[in-house]
């Protein structure tokens, strides 16, 4: 992350002493900045309701039965998580979620889960695999419907907005199922997770 | 078309189901539901602000990325590659930004369905790109600050990686129904 931070940034900066846009460029930094607050001001009543909705889903046991049901699938998926642990639940709300398209539960739903890993996690700095696999997972979000897109064309007078719900199913299937395959086939040829403690071979099953 | 009513269906009345259910279920097994909502909404609250830095970061790069023109020079340099493949220029930038922000690729399809026709492949494909999109960079600046991780080991790559082949996956659907 610090490289392509850097990297972004770099290439930002001659980019605009190319094309003399210096002045773009100051005014995006104060812009952006502003937005960023805005954002977090906007995640912070969903993310508090939503934690807070998960909180009783937790507290009854809820998270628990679901996670009954979808263990298979998360045994292969998520290692590390033992069976029946609430986490499974968070992870298959995430998902849901997503599909859905109701992507500002999503977040909310995805951390939780990220959290309950990161609790599994022997190294608290740096992500274990399976850690990756759901970041990896929501990064090539599976979504049913483009809702936004399919707005955006009608108001365009598209004859046929929907039509585009199709290939788009397809591609989102194909980028999500490539993630998972990527992510598993990295986490056994680059580095495994270094832990602190001088225990070998933690992050692996 | 029954599909989208049916989607439509489920998506007004997903969230108050789950809403009602995790309330009901919670009383009958008798959790004090309020107070822990509360509890849990607090939580919410301090998981929010330790973001904030993370999400700083990168919407500033990300800003001056799009403000400094890079993306018009790029166009400019690839434009005889994405020829040779039917690609038009114009999906470049969306190509690009549907990783980094979900605002401004929807400015941008914005622009290319009124620019073009809508009827078009360039509107077609990038609706495509779009609709199958998410914001990775955003998603491992804030999954992983909320947590504390500093090393994010493959997670990045897997992010990039799988964006590529939804790219690619994009132009393959878009060229074989569209073309």
């Amino acid at each position: 992350m610090n490289y392509i931070w850097f990297f972004i940034i770099l290439v930002s900066i001659i980019s605009a002493a190319v094309t003399g846009r210096m002045e773009n460029l100051i005014n995006a930094v104060l812009n952006s900045a502003q937005k960023a607050i805005e954002v977090a001001i906007y995640l912070a009543g969903i993310m508090a309701f939503w934690l807070g909705i998960m909180r009783i889903a937790e507290k009854s046991k809820l998270v628990n039965l679901i996670s009954k049901f979808l263990s298979p699938a998360a045994k292969f998926l998520f290692p590390s998580v033992p069976k029946d642990s609430p986490v499974i639940g968070d992870i298959a709300m995430n998902f849901t979620a997503n599909a859905i398209g109701v992507s500002n539960a999503a977040t909310p739903m995805g951390i939780q889960a990220l959290r309950g890993l990161q609790e599994l996690n022997k190294n608290k700095k740096s992500a274990s695999n399976d850690m990756c696999m759901l970041v990896g997972m929501n990064t090539a979000a599976f979504q049913l419907v483009p809702a936004t897109v399919i707005a955006v064309l009608a108001a365009n007078g598209a004859k046929n907005p929907t039509e585009i719900v199709f290939p788009t199913l397809i591609v989102t299937s194909v980028s999500f199922l490539s993630a998972i395959v990527i992510a598993k086939i990295l986490e056994k040829i680059m580095p495994p997770q270094t832990i602190e403690q001088s225990t070998e071979n933690g992050g692996k099953k | 078309m029954t599909i989208k009513i049916f989607m439509d269906i489920i998506s007004v009345w997903l969230i108050p189901i789950i809403i009602i259910s995790v309330l009901a279920f919670g009383l009958i097994k008798k959790v004090p539901v309020y107070e822990v909502f509360i509890d849990g909404a607090k939580d919410g609250l301090k998981v929010t602000v330790e973001i904030i830095p993370y999400l700083l970061a990168i919407m500033v790069a990300v800003g001056m990325l799009r403000a400094s023109g890079a993306i018009e020079i790029l166009q400019s340099i690839l434009g005889g590659i994405l020829n040779r493949f039917d690609i038009p220029v114009d999906i470049l930038p969306v190509m690009i930004v549907r990783s980094l922000s979900g605002s401004a690729v929807l400015g941008l399809f914005s622009d290319i369905a009124s620019q073009h026709d809508v009827e078009s492949y360039t509107t077609k494909l990038a609706a495509i790109m779009v609709g199958s999109s998410e914001t990775t960079f955003y998603i491992l600046a804030v999954y992983f600050g909320a947590v504390g991780i500093k090393k994010l080991r493959h997670a990045l790559l897997t992010g990039i990686l799988s964006d590529c082949v939804g790219i690619i996956a994009a132009i393959v659907v878009a060229r074989w129904l569209f073309l």
